[in-house]
């Protein structure tokens, strides 16, 4: 006689659902500061349904079924949700380990055959294994979107364009000068002059922790794309140690303007824009 | 057939591309331009490329062409409005445009190409006399 | 797909659209460029990216127009797990090239441009193939990730 699985557990789905939320609710892992007990049970039911109404026939041993789709979509969600929430591995691992251990437990009891418990065990078993990986690699996929948003913000705010003056952008860079890095700098930079018109970019490196010849290289290429546009693009903050070391690699920065500080920076922009800054022979009375 | 239009505005000659350029395109405004400049006496020739989302090898070559083939005849070229993606992509490819004068917009170009041709009224006078630098 | 036995590699690289344009007149370029444009927008290529793959393909372009008579070109859109991208194929049968790695060096060429094609092809794209075989013709494949 061939004993079907799949129909005792359709018939069993409350009692699956109430062993299941006895067993996470008893759980030392429950985390009852990330996840209501009522979202947790929706949760829950909502992966057992799916589980019950979509398998049928030999679908418990064949995972290629495509009715396993809508089972593996929703444990998708859970787990990519949890990863958010900030749920750790083990904690969303209990998720479907104790859903394994209620299964377990209704086979055992609904099935007397020994033998017959021992192979649909054994089906149950590979399933919640099947599942299991499902949710790590969503989990872990999650968790890679969190690290890749936080990359990119990371580079946003890093790389901010201040407008010191009327056509005068400043461009302080801190950290190392990667090509994408560079990539991001360049783009914000052009863009800021295009939107203020400026004709004089400063680039300030004192945040740049080694120069070498490839961070020289896109140094220059930044400077010679700033003047593609049009505009001039200074170098400043350039410390000794990296003046050293640019020309012991022999890097060559003769046609690249160099400032050792922000302020000769400012001050060579100044009389470029034939600016000039005094101290005026009067004290200024503060505005009321 | 298109064709680029060449303005004159007093001794320049200012070229607007507006349009994609594909080669043929490109030579011929080459052709023409220096025609122009020759016809015409200009000292200063402005190209504004604000318009243009490509500038591959060949256009860039066209654009260093002109320049040179100007100063030649006696004439400045500037190269105005270059996008941001353009300039980019130009010095990815290997292409800084040496000896190629850029500004970021016609204004800005019109008064490096006076103060160029020494055309300018004092405003544009680059030598500061008078020490008024503070350091 | 995220089934434990039907995922793929992660870094194998899928093809989700094909597009195949012929090429045979200086006019088709402007056509493909905008084209290309198209493609990439469609996947939120930025206005960066946008700009090397379409001047890599310019250039490409041009030396297929140049010395191989002509030829296709097939645009795709490619995926690798969460990156997309454009992948253009340059197909003709002209000459070929003799000398592949004199090609790709910069300043290198045999008719009167700048020498900047190829190896600036290169620079400008994330991934570039190269094949050719003298008297059969020539394979040009480049790849730009949308966030590459």
């Amino acid at each position: 006689m061939s004993f079907n699985t799949l129909k005792l557990l359709q018939k069993q789905k409350k009692n699956i659902l109430e062993i299941w939320m006895k067993n996470q609710l008893s759980d030392d892992g429950l985390r009852e500061d990330l996840i209501s007990n009522e979202d947790l049970r929706g949760q829950s039911e909502e992966l057992i349904s799916a589980l019950v109404t979509n398998l049928a026939g030999d679908d418990l041993v064949d995972f290629d079924a495509d009715r396993w789709d809508p089972v593996i979509e929703i444990l998708g969600g859970i787990a990519i949700t949890r990863a958010r929430q900030g749920f750790s591995p083990r904690e969303t691992g209990r998720f479907v380990h104790s859903l394994k251990d209620a299964l377990l437990e209704v086979l055992q009891r609904e099935i007397e055959d020994s033998k017959q418990l021992f192979e649909e065990s054994m089906k149950i078993n590979k399933v919640m294994d099947n599942l299991s990986i499902v949710t790590f690699e969503t989990f872990i996929k999650g968790r890679e979107e969190v690290i890749l948003r936080q990359t990119d913000e990371i580079a946003e705010i890093s790389t901010p364009v201040i407008r010191v003056w009327d056509g005068i952008l400043a461009l302080p860079i801190i950290g190392t000068l990667d090509s994408s890095r560079t990539q991001i700098v360049m783009e914000n930079l052009l863009q800021e002059i295009v939107e203020t018109g400026s004709s004089i970019a400063i680039l300030d490196i004192s945040g740049v922790p080694a120069v070498d010849s490839l961070v020289a290289q896109h140094l220059i290429k930044t400077v010679s794309a700033t003047r593609l546009m049009g505009a001039e693009c200074i170098i400043s903050g350039i410390r000794p140690e990296i003046a050293q070391t640019v020309v012991h690699l022999g890097i060559d920065l003769s046609n690249i303007i160099t400032k050792a500080s922000l302020a000769s920076a400012l001050s060579y922009a100044f009389k470029v824009l034939r600016l000039e800054v005094r101290k005026s022979s009067s004290i200024a009375k503060p505005n009321l | 057939m298109d064709k680029i239009p060449i303005l004159r505005m007093g001794s320049f000659l200012l070229v607007t591309i507006q349009v994609d350029l594909y080669d043929r395109l490109a030579l011929d405004l080459e052709a023409d331009l220096v025609q122009m400049v020759n016809k015409t006496g200009s000292k200063g020739v402005l190209i504004d490329i604000s318009a243009v989302s490509i500038v591959d090898s060949f256009m860039g070559r066209i654009i260093g062409n002109i320049a040179s083939m100007s100063k030649i005849l006696d004439a400045e070229t500037v190269v105005v409005g270059m996008q941001p993606a353009v300039a980019i992509t130009l010095i990815e490819l290997g292409l800084p445009l040496k000896g190629v004068h850029t500004a970021l917009d016609v204004e800005k170009g019109m008064n490096l190409l006076k103060s160029m041709i020494g055309d300018d009224h004092g405003d544009e006078d680059e030598t500061d006399d008078d020490d008024t630098f503070a350091e | 797909m995220i089934t434990g036995t039907k995922t793929k590699p992660m870094m194998m690289i899928l093809s989700l659209s094909k597009d195949n344009i012929q090429v045979q007149k200086e006019q088709d370029v402007v056509l493909l460029r905008n084209r290309v444009r198209e493609v990439a927008v469609k996947i939120k290529m930025g206005l960066v990216n946008q700009t090397k793959l379409i001047t890599a393909a310019s250039e490409l372009l041009r030396n297929m127009l140049r010395y191989g008579g002509g030829g296709s070109c097939l645009i795709e859109v490619v995926t690798r797990g969460r990156d997309n991208g454009v992948r253009l194929t340059f197909t003709d049968h002209g000459p070929g090239i003799p000398d592949i790695e004199a090609a790709m060096r910069d300043g290198f060429s045999t008719g009167k441009s700048l020498g900047l094609g190829l190896p600036g092809a290169k620079r400008l794209c994330n991934e570039f193939d190269l094949k050719s075989k003298p008297g059969e013709g020539t394979v040009v494949m480049i790849l730009k990730w949308a966030n590459g």
